[in-house]
């Protein structure tokens, strides 16, 4: 029987492993990135890796050592280099004499015939059509359902009286979500962590705004980003990120297959500073930091691995589109040896920053008026 | 007019067919200088710290240009094939030199898209001169030229020189073949490489890089790949190393990258992994901004030596 694993990435984790028990196979489900995790990752990776190959390798290391035989991860059509690193680790992987099946989800415009393989080798139990629309139609759900109650938290973080209590409850909920077996158990969490949302007591006052840009996975996995998320949350910060799992799925694997460009209001805000696709989420970087600054969000903070080629290229681009809509920008590199102390100084330093930043716009039109007065 | 092309980046693999060009248009082509600390300089104080050595150099050489002509040409390579584009930051560059270099307003850039080969090329090479008022004649007679003298340029690598090195043959009864492998802006950049082909050939050695291959060779060891490549500098260099690795026409294999250059992790290790596989000596020289000379120099001669070693003691076990 296959024993299957996959990367680790944010709580995705929870649907994708009832996608594929539904589809009869075992699963491992990975562990959360740890300091063992990202050991293992530096060991057996090329330097200069970017920090989500690093930490994958780490994960399917230790997927393999408690017995998974076939690992599944997303392939991609470049020029971002993450669309060969299935490649790559299996290579790895196997020089260092591990034995299994890599299997390349590849994003349906393009390879649509070996997507089809790859997915018929994963389904190895008979299902109706009408299993695959309640397994599909739950699974979404649960997917939509996570992204929900994380951007809940994020809102919610920032205004909390008790310090701690939105991470409590947020965990609370991802822990009934990954209970849940019917889609309408789902529904009826969806109202209860909505409820449990709402009991939080809140402070009533405007927090400072900033929006997450970058690479998708620094963006997506906790781990890999040492919480920046909950650390600004605490700092009294609201935060949104600018991207999602779920909105990811859909630009990525459903408008692929009809050769609709996902995430059109993003590109065409991103034209006049960057006019060509160059992979990743560069382009959607500098385009989603435009955006944040049309909804009045007072600064921006690009999340990348070190050395990721499109960060690279919208980190050059994006002090200059900040600048021109006056937002504050703050670029965090992330690679093994982040420490969170000095992140959080940063952070500090950099919300202070904007909070003067704020106090002074607000300042200005006072002192122009008593200047208007006295003239 | 006089128009500028920085010597960085794609230069080093194009250049004949843009001097050519543009000369034939009657344009003045103005260089900039060859590499030096000054420029280097510059370039790492413009761009920003993550980019890779050859992007900072890009940076320099615009500084060093952009106030002596009218135009700077800063080409935005797209793909020349339709397997493959150029690294991320091949496309974002004209981007990333528009917001990193200030008051640079003379910036002429080039998309080159041009996967379905000559025809693409005769037309981008029209818009080219449609842009500056050149007649359809003109241009395409300065096509032409160009065109005969990037096969020359190429031609001359066949024979074994390196015309961006000065090198025009090699002694091939040299005791030692070494494949040097690299992206064109890496290995003849003399600066940046620390003239690392030019150390080894004064060892004695004679020197092979992936442009002295014929298309033919490299494109046969396409399929040893399970996913191609999506760049198509790093796939030139991949299929070169194969067939060096499959037809041992050379001694070992020296790898030269850039530190912190993004396809490289990829393409190095793949190399490694696969050397080990056919036995081939292989060593990987990391260069940066800050490199020593005689760091490289020990680690150059050591390898050498062992290389000879080996092959002397082969010689006696056949004697």
């Amino acid at each position: 029987m296959r024993k299957v694993s996959f990367p680790c990435m944010g709580t995705s984790y929870i649907p994708f492993e009832k996608l594929l028990k539904a589809f009869g196979n075992d699963v491992i489900v990975p562990p959360r990135p740890t300091e063992e995790t990202i050991s293992y990752g530096t060991k057996y990776a090329p330097e200069f890796a970017c920090y989500p190959f690093k930490i994958v390798l780490g994960t399917y290391v230790q997927v393999l050592e408690k017995g998974a035989n076939t690992l599944v991860s997303s392939g991609g059509v470049g020029p971002c280099r993450a669309g060969l690193y299935t490649t790559l680790h299996e290579k790895i992987l196997k020089d260092l004499g591990y034995e299994f099946e890599m299997i390349t989800l590849e994003p349906p415009g393009r390879h649509l015939k070996d997507l089809i393989e790859s997915i018929k080798k994963l389904i190895n139990v008979k299902l109706s059509i009408k299993d695959y629309a309640t397994i599909g139609r739950f699974v979404w759900k649960e997917l939509v359902l996570l992204d929900k109650i994380e951007k809940l938290s994020h809102k919610v973080r920032p205004l909390e009286v008790k310090k701690g209590e939105t991470t409590q409850t947020y965990k609370k909920c991802v822990g009934m979500i990954a209970k849940a077996e019917k889609y309408s158990e789902l529904v009826e969490i969806e109202h209860e962590s909505e409820r449990l949302f709402d009991l939080i007591e809140k402070k009533d006052y405007n927090p400072i705004k900033i929006g997450i840009v970058g690479e998708i996975y620094v963006l997506l996995e906790p781990a890999s980003n040492l919480e920046i998320e909950e650390m600004l949350g605490d700092l009294g910060v609201y935060v949104e990120r600018s991207m999602f799992l779920s909105g990811y799925t859909i630009s990525n694997a459903v408008l692929d297959l009809f050769h609709i460009k996902g995430d059109r209001d993003a590109k065409k805000m991103a034209a006049p500073y960057f006019k060509e696709m160059c992979g990743g989420h560069g382009r959607e970087s500098v385009g989603n930091s435009v955006i944040f600054a049309k909804r009045g969000f007072d600064g921006v903070i690009q999340l990348s691995p070190f050395t990721c080629i499109p960060e690279i290229v919208a980190k050059s681009i994006l002090p200059k589109v900040c600048k021109e809509h006056g937002l504050g920008f703050l670029s965090i590199n992330f690679d093994e040896q982040t420490g969170k102390e000095g992140l959080r100084t940063r952070l500090e330093a950099f919300v202070d920053l904007l909070e003067a930043k704020r106090e002074r716009l607000e300042y200005v039109p006072t002192k122009s008026k008593i200047a208007k007065e006295v003239s | 007019m006089k128009i500028g092309v920085p010597r960085a980046l794609a230069y080093y693999a194009y250049y004949p067919f843009a001097k050519t060009f543009f000369e034939k248009l009657g344009f003045e082509v103005v260089v900039s200088d060859e590499t030096t600390k000054e420029i280097m300089d510059l370039g790492v104080e413009d761009a920003i710290s993550d980019a890779c050595v050859p992007i900072k150099l890009f940076h320099g050489h615009v500084r060093n240009l952009k106030d002596r002509v009218d135009y700077v040409l800063v080409p935005r390579l797209v793909r020349i094939k339709k397997e493959s584009t150029f690294c991320p930051k091949f496309l974002g560059l004209p981007d990333m030199i528009a917001c990193s270099i200030s008051d640079f307003k003379n910036m002429f850039e080039v998309r080159v898209d041009i996967p379905g080969g000559r025809v693409d090329l005769l037309k981008l090479c029209m818009k080219v001169g449609r842009k500056f008022k050149k007649g359809f004649l003109k241009t395409y007679a300065a096509y032409l030229k160009a065109l005969s003298s990037f096969k020359n340029y190429t031609y001359q690598f066949l024979q074994g020189g390196i015309p961006p090195l000065g090198i025009v043959a090699q002694k091939r009864s040299n005791p030692i073949h070494l494949a040097v492998v690299g992206y064109p802006y890496m290995l003849y950049d003399s600066y940046l490489s620390l003239d690392l082909i030019k150390k080894l050939i004064n060892m004695g050695v004679y020197v092979v890089t992936p442009e002295m291959l014929s298309k033919k060779d490299k494109q046969k060891q396409a399929g040893k790949l399970k996913k191609t490549l999506f760049w198509t500098f790093s796939n030139e260099v991949i299929r070169s190393a194969y067939y060096f690795f499959e037809n041992k026409t050379v001694d070992g294999v020296i790898h030269v990258t850039a530190f912190g250059c993004g396809p490289d992790f990829i393409v190095d290790k793949m190399m490694e992994i696969d050397a080990k596989k056919y036995q081939m000596p292989y060593l990987t020289i990391t260069l940066d901004e800050q490199s020593g000379q005689e760091g490289l120099n020990t680690r150059l001669e050591a390898f050498v030596d062992m290389l000879k070693i080996k092959k002397e003691k082969k010689e006696a076990v056949m004697v």
